[in-house]
């Protein structure tokens, strides 16, 4: 994985200071905190109702175990012993002391990490596939060109004040597992007729109270010109984009109002102009980021058998290994939704084990997946019965991957400022009604968020909820037949909505419906696309 | 109008205060003109080699339209004096001079010291804007 050279760390640890300087202001009295918000935010600092929450970026959710065993670290030492992995590959601590942050930072910046542009309305963390470099069905390992973006991206000074926040997901397979579309900028590395490599651009995706499909606006960008094409679309965006309502400044809005052939002739234009103005690092600079990137010393003997014979550990394989590229491996991911547990969390302890499971079984690597898991990328078939077992007795081997039980879910009302609802209690109680019935389920990805800014990614789940506040009351949305994969869709709301008991319910029924009308392998997804809204809705309001 | 606080410029200010855009189009003495964030930079680019000053405002720091009117005015071409002026936040001093600005008006005006930290922050950069500094990537590849 990538390393920083000198310049890399300078650049983290100037920032650490700055912070520091910027911390010590605020502490003093010289920055009101009106002033210090945008700063602070910049930073990954939220103050949320209880507490200053900091969120550390994971680039393109890569990691190895050194920098897992800090994360651990700081959660016991700074924060109640926990950390919450998210939906953008990070990792987020919810309570935290400001005064220590600068010091926190300056630890993270020891392991080359850190917590820049990891909010604010700016280029956040470059997000990718979590099985980037192992997919058996990838066509080149995406983090190099997201570890280029992630360079031009940090302090670029041009869009540290844009209208709104700016997400950008690289990917290189045909699946996409980094609900690409659903970003400002969605970028697909491909190769054209002529078998060169190049990028796809989906530009004004995103979800929040408008969600939309990016749309492709050019199948091809020569990668020489990758940095160029993409401060084309930022600089359309930050020139163009509304500032005169926040629910509508992202660059979807932008991109739908002046629809896509506009926006896309505005950012040609822009394109053609920046050309000339010699912004584009060389080749050179992606060829040494690459090398960073070499495929691990696999054992060409590995064993590419499995000893199924304990089943527990069979149904673990089945549910949470995927296919590695390498005959003799295999992708592992760990489950952090444990029947009633709070998805994405990892108590400080769990963060050390994983840490040391990825160093001695997957290379000294390890990824946060965008679904709030973890995955050890590259284990020996001839391991995995081992890890599972170290997996299953520190509460990590669940085997619900993908499954009902594999709930993602925004912090809710529990710890964000901006929710009207909580998430968490939905999830755990959705997690212990369904633990029974999950096998039966196959596939099914449900989504929850807190509110109608839709961190929980509620609209691309094949069941969302949505938690609204009804005159005071918590109340929750039901949607229906979202995708955040290649067939990408949007969920539709069932109707009326529910209390917390009765969105459990009417989730139990939706389940009765798919049973029941379920032909083959179907998956929910595809039985809901296939019949329709209508039997489910009348069973959920029979 | 706000006081230039900060200018890294050796020729002689311009005294003149901005007029806007539309009353620059129309008087073609002008040498001084005054960019709101709505204005388009480019509608400026006719006349570039007769402005001695443009001044951007930022009415509101949150509000970054500014950045990029100053890119695109110096990747045109532009060498005459650029200033920002209006709420500029001290940690934006070092962006902004990235993007183009070579001269500054805070309003409320800027704590000196903590000026001059924030203008010398950086000691490398990671993108070319046209502003001259050499980025990373240019180091690393000689």
């Amino acid at each position: 994985m990538y390393k920083y050279d000198t310049y890399d760390q300078a650049m983290v640890d100037t920032r650490v200071e700055e912070f520091r300087d910027q911390v010590k202001r605020r502490l003093e009295g010289h920055l009101s905190e009106d002033q210090f918000k945008p700063l602070r935010l910049q930073n990954g600092l939220y103050l949320q109702l209880h507490a200053y929450m900091l969120r550390v970026a994971i680039p393109y959710g890569t990691l190895n175990s050194a920098q897992m065993r800090v994360l651990g670290d700081i959660a016991d030492k700074y924060d109640r012993g926990y950390g919450h992995f998210t939906t953008r590959q990070n990792i987020q601590y919810n309570w935290i002391q400001l005064d220590q942050t600068p010091d926190l930072l300056a630890e993270l910046a020891k392991v080359e990490m850190h917590a820049i542009q990891t909010s604010g309305n700016c280029i956040r963390n470059i997000s990718s596939d979590q099985y980037a470099g192992a997919a058996a069905d990838e066509l080149v390992d995406p983090r190099p060109y997201a570890e280029l973006l992630r360079q031009w991206s940090s302090f670029h000074p041009e869009f540290l004040v844009l209208p709104r926040k700016f997400k950008i997901a690289v990917i290189a397979s045909e699946t996409d597992r980094a609900a690409m579309k659903l970003h400002d900028i969605g970028i697909r590395i491909v190769k054209n007729a002529a078998g060169e490599i190049g990028a796809a651009f989906y530009v004004g995706g995103g979800m929040g109270r408008t969600p939309m499909i990016a749309p492709l606006i050019r199948e091809f960008v020569p990668l020489d010109q990758l940095i160029t094409y993409s401060e084309a679309c930022l600089r359309v965006y930050n020139r163009y984009g509304r500032r005169d309502n926040k629910y509508k400044a992202r660059i979807k809005i932008l991109v739908h109002e002046l629809g896509k052939d506009e926006y896309t002739r505005q950012v040609e234009e822009e394109f053609a102009h920046l050309l000339t103005q010699g912004i584009e690092p060389p080749l050179a600079e992606l060829e040494r980021i690459k090398a960073h990137f070499p495929d691990p010393a696999y054992d060409p003997a590995a064993p590419d058998t499995l000893d199924r014979s304990d089943p527990d550990f069979a149904l673990w394989v089945d549910r949470n290994c995927a296919a590695h590229k390498q005959p003799g491996y295999m992708i592992a991911t760990i489950s952090l939704k444990p029947v009633g547990g709070i998805p994405g969390d990892a108590t400080g302890e769990q963060m050390r084990l994983m840490a040391d499971l990825g160093r001695d079984y997957s290379f000294d690597e390890l990824r946060v997946t965008h679904a709030q898991n973890i995955v050890l990328p590259h284990v020996r078939k001839a391991d995995l019965y081992a890890l599972w077992q170290k997996l299953d007795a520190a509460g990590l081997g669940t085997a619900n991957l993908d499954r009902i039980g594999d709930i993602i879910a925004c912090p809710g009302l529990d710890y964000c400022s901006l929710a009207n609802a909580r998430s968490i209690p939905v999830a755990q109680k959705i997690s212990e009604r369904f633990a029974a019935k999950q096998a039966d389920l196959g596939e099914l990805k449900l989504k929850i968020s807190g509110c109608i800014n839709a961190c929980g990614h509620h609209h691309a789940g094949h069941i969302g909820i949505l938690g609204v506040d009804k005159k005071g009351t918590e109340n929750y949305q039901l949607l229906l037949g979202g995708c955040e994969g290649d067939d990408t869709s949007l969920g539709t709301i069932t109707g009326p909505g529910f209390s917390e008991d009765g969105i459990v319910d009417a989730i139990d029924k939706a389940t009765e419906v798919y049973l029941a009308h379920k032909q083959g392998d179907e998956r929910f997804l595809d039985t809901y696309r296939r019949v329709g809204m209508a039997p489910f809705k009348e069973a959920i309001y029979e | 109008m706000s006081d230039v606080q900060f200018r890294f410029r050796d020729d002689e200010p311009v005294a003149d205060p901005g007029v806007t855009v539309d009353v620059f189009g129309a008087q073609s003495n002008a040498a001084a003109v005054r960019l709101e964030p709505g204005d388009d930079a480019r509608d400026l680019l006719p006349y570039l080699d007769r402005i001695k000053l443009i001044e951007v405002n930022f009415p509101t720091f949150t509000d970054g339209r500014g950045f990029s009117s100053a890119r695109v005015l110096r990747e045109a071409g532009y060498t005459g004096e650029l200033r920002a002026v209006g709420e500029l936040p001290v940690d934006h001093l070092g962006h902004l001079r990235r993007c183009g600005f070579d001269a500054f008006a805070p309003e409320p005006p800027l704590n000196p010291a903590d000026a001059e930290t924030a203008f010398a922050r950086w000691d490398n950069v990671y993108q070319a804007t046209g502003d001259g500094r050499v980025p990373i990537w240019a180091k690393r590849h000689g």
